[in-house]
């Protein structure tokens, strides 16, 4: 195991980390203020890599293919993917069982996932999609005498950590955003001062919804489209998010960091393990810090 | 000069700047009514979460029974003969009145059965005396989760009182209790204490409360405890006065 | 009728059809290794303690049966469901010391997490495991005898029923005795608990330990009957069916898991057999409605529908 695979496997964990750091992200958006671990989330990042894929082979057939429409309409399905079926699954589901306990709340996500996973493969087949134009256009990098894409080295973890900058300028800077933070945290002051509950939820769902398909979008160029894509990036970004702490926004960036890296470079390093590599370190982790890495204390009670 | 039931020895806690414990020294004997005024805020309900174990001080010691119990938990400084009660009041809201005294009963016996049935491995008679002793007879199988708030508080009483406790810690037992069912509530539970000779600490906000029902009245102010002492000097001291009891000073 | 009298009839109507229909054996068998597993998963979720890797337990046992048979040939299969279950429950009983430790999403997160690990290993592994392929079990000797497929299959089918039987038994007997109803107490306020003197540690390791057991016994039986073990009988997707195998029959009566059951099968079959492709679609829909319509399961509705009309519970 020589210098060059063990920075081939750093730039494959970063490029990972970025994906799962956009998926986890939105899950953990989602529980801090609403309280609900989304399952459902895995679908809407598969959702969001399937329109992507089929948008930009749309694109490449009616001649729209140059690299910014090519990169455009990824960027476009996942947001429509993300604000439609965030606003669908909100009003449908999420306020008709918002006052259940959180595990049947899980669990009506978990319907949900199932449900897509079958919608998936009636509109989309089971055979995997390949859309890995927008890679080879965008061509390679050098560093350290090892080929890189810039793809996977700047574009996803670049898209990654505006994420994070914009998120942070939202909730610190902007009304809404503010009004967010004063829900998750204080949420019976934030209602009685007048905090529209359902407007904030439904923008910070959709918010979510729209991360987690803006990963599988993104992804869509560096892995093949298949029936279970959702379902291993939901169990790994449920990782990140426990590691981190529920509801712990930059614990996410550094955990899924942390995990992306780890899982690449178990690939080379000790390949038995890969696959469980994140559910290895979110175990160490919750022995010693049960509520995760980052997780602030907790009021009292009695 | 009997030896204390329990002692507190220059307990301390602050949570970051505010101090809310501070160098406590206090003693409590066998056989006393102590009730606890103060304002909110001045620390009357996290020295009871420290006497329990809930908290860990930064500082001082504690002794109940003759034995040492800073930094045991809430769990183990029962069994030592502690019992309490919550200003909300905590039940087992999915079980019925009845079965919460079972489960109670039960938890005195030491080790759970996993085959007979909770009701079948307790003392009934106990139970049904208990429910008398509070009143709450009638309503053995409603659900403790739907009481109104006075048979709740009962409920939270009756349950400490089930494990047979030397010492019950009440905090706030009639607040939330309308005015007219506060005092009824108060000699019920008196009444069952003295029965059982269980010494007794309160929190109480009424002053009227704590002039009939205590033989001790201890008055917390910022983390301190200002005025200690029989009802009557503590409630006419001028500090308890201006800055408890709200009366102007003159 | 007594739902335990119910219990009975419907065990003797189950043999009844398998003796009648034989080809329907393997299917109720698997069937009863379903409601079984679901049993076992119901213990901890009534402390409201929801585990999303029960199935690693299955897993487990299972393998330990693959391996029992392949270094042991002789051995009776009785006797590899006892050492296979007991492996199992072992492995429970270690876990549960430090997973009941957590509450809530993190109890169910890491039980997921034990159990993806195990699956990785056991794909991995080829050497051990087989990898992905699994371990085929050939049909033992089964209680001293040396028997063809079908009457292997009744007489598992016999001792199925029979524990089926004795675990609804002990999960009522359980559930009504004081450490069971100190779990549902659990779920209502462990701060009572604690300050009743009792340690919700201990008893939940306690209910842990026994659905472990159930589990492991159902994953031991399961591997018999199918003759083959593979990595994803611990997948959380299976341990994900038997949450919703659960809430569908209801946890309030131990009736309610096998119930469960019997429709996730039923629904599972009707669908392969005129909507394949969407039969995950028809469970997702399934568990929606009975989350919304009937939360307490089958059973649960079944109850409420006996109290409402004035009959009384039935235990």
């Amino acid at each position: 195991m020589n210098f060059d695979t063990l920075l081939l496997g750093v730039a494959d964990g970063i490029s990972y980390a970025g994906l799962l750091f956009l998926v986890s992200l939105g899950l953990t958006l989602i529980f801090g203020v609403l309280g609900v671990l989304n399952i459902a989330h895995g679908s809407l990042y598969a959702l969001g890599g399937y329109v992507a894929a089929s948008l930009s082979a749309f694109a490449m057939r009616h001649a729209f293919d140059a690299t910014p429409w090519l990169f455009f309409s990824l960027v476009v399905a996942a947001m429509l993917v993300g604000l439609l079926m965030g606003l669908l699954l909100d009003v449908l589901l999420l306020r008709y069982f918002q006052k259940r306990d959180p595990v049947i709340q899980l669990l009506v996500t978990f319907a949900v996932f199932v449900i897509f996973e079958d919608v998936q493969k009636l509109i989309w087949g089971t055979s995997p999609y390949a859309a890995g134009e927008i890679v080879s256009r965008l061509g390679t990098v050098e560093l350290f005498a090892v080929t890189y894409t810039v793809y996977q080295i700047m574009v996803i973890p670049g898209i990654a950590l505006a994420s994070y900058i914009g998120l942070n300028f939202f909730l610190k800077k902007t009304l809404w955003g503010k009004q967010t933070v004063a829900l998750t945290h204080h949420r019976e002051v934030a209602m009685a001062m007048g905090v529209n509950v359902k407007k904030i939820g439904a923008l910070v769902f959709v918010l979510g919804a729209m991360l987690g398909a803006l990963g599988g979008a993104l992804a869509v160029p560096v892995s093949s489209l298949t029936p279970g894509m959702g379902a291993e990036m939901i169990v790994v970004s449920f990782t990140v998010v426990a590691t981190a702490g529920l509801g712990q926004i930059t614990g996410a960036l550094i955990t899924s960091l942390m995990i992306g890296l780890a899982r690449s470079m178990a690939v080379y390093l000790l390949p038995e393990v890969d696959v469980a590599m994140p559910y290895i370190i979110m175990l160490l982790v919750l022995l010693l810090r049960p509520n995760g890495l980052f997780t602030v204390a907790q009021s009292r009670r009695i | 000069m009997s030896q204390a039931l329990l002692r507190a020895s220059d307990v301390c806690l602050a949570f970051g700047g505010v101090v809310a414990a501070d160098h406590i020294d206090f003693e409590l004997h066998e056989g006393e009514r102590l009730a606890v005024i103060g304002q909110n805020g001045a620390g009357k309900t996290t020295f009871i979460n420290i006497c329990t174990g809930y908290l860990q001080p930064t500082a001082g010691r504690i002794v109940f029974n003759g034995q040492d119990i800073t930094g045991k938990t809430p769990r183990s400084i029962v069994k030592l003969g502690m019992g309490r009660s919550f200003q909300l009041p905590q039940l087992f809201s999915e079980h019925s009145v009845q079965q919460c005294l079972e489960i109670a009963a039960a938890a005195r016996g030491g080790r759970l059965s996993w085959l007979t049935s909770l009701s079948d491995s307790v003392d009934q008679k106990e139970i049904v005396e208990t429910l008398e002793l509070i009143g709450l007879r009638q309503a053995g199988h409603e659900l403790a989760g739907e009481l109104p708030e006075g048979h709740k508080k009962l409920l939270d009483v009756a349950m400490a009182l089930m494990l047979h406790p030397k010492l019950i810690i009440m905090d706030e037992p009639t607040s939330g209790v309308s005015s007219q069912d506060k005092h009824g509530l108060m000699a019920l539970v008196m009444q069952a204490l003295d029965e059982r000779k269980v010494t007794s600490w309160f929190v109480e906000h009424d002053v009227d409360i704590v002039s009939r029902y205590a033989t001790r009245v201890a008055a917390w102010i910022d983390g301190k405890i200002a005025a200690d002492g029989d009802p009557q000097s503590v409630l006419s001291h001028p500090k308890v006065r201006e800055e408890i009891l709200g009366v102007a000073a003159c | 009728m007594k739902l335990g009298v119910f219990s009975v009839l419907s065990v003797l109507g189950l043999l009844a059809i398998g003796v009648a229909f034989p080809w329907t054996k393997t299917m109720l068998i698997i069937g009863l290794c379903y409601g079984l597993s679901a049993l076992g998963v119901a213990i901890p979720a009534r402390s409201g303690q929801v585990s999303f890797g029960h199935a690693m337990f299955a897993c487990v046992a299972a393998y330990a049966v693959a391996f029992l048979a392949r270094a042991f040939p002789l051995m009776d299969g009785v006797v590899l469901i006892v050492l296979a279950t007991l492996v199992g429950t072992l492995f429970a009983t270690v876990l549960g010391s430090f997973v009941v430790r957590y509450r809530g999403i993190f109890f169910g997160m890491l039980n997921l997490a034990v159990s993806m690990v195990i699956v990785a290993l056991l794909g991995k592994l080829y050497e051990l495991s087989g990898g992905t392929d699994g371990i085929r079990v050939p049909r033992p000797v089964f209680w001293g005898l040396v028997t063809e497929r079908s009457e292997f299959e009744t007489m598992l089918l016999f001792m199925s029923c029979g524990i089926a039987l004795m675990a609804g038994w002990f999960y009522q007997r359980f559930t009504q005795s004081a450490t069971g109803q100190a779990l549902g107490g659990l779920k209502s306020n462990e701060t009572r608990l604690e300050y009743l003197g009792i340690s919700a540690h201990h008893i939940l390791w306690v209910g842990y330990a026994w659905s472990g057991f159930f589990v492991s016994l159902a994953g031991a039986i399961f591997a018999l009957a199918q003759g083959l073990v593979t990595p994803d009988m611990g997948a959380w997707t299976r341990s994900g069916e038997l949450v919703f195998i659960m809430i569908l029959g209801g946890s309030s009566h131990a009736l309610g898991p096998f119930v469960g059951a019997a429709v996730f099968q039923a629904v599972k079959l009707f669908a392969s057999a005129y909507m394949a492709g969407v039969w995950q679609m028809l469970l997702g829909f399934t568990l929606l409605a009975v989350i919304a319509l009937a939360p307490e399961g089958i059973m649960g509705a079944w109850q409420t529908y006996r109290n409402r009309s004035g009959k009384g519970a039935q235990p």
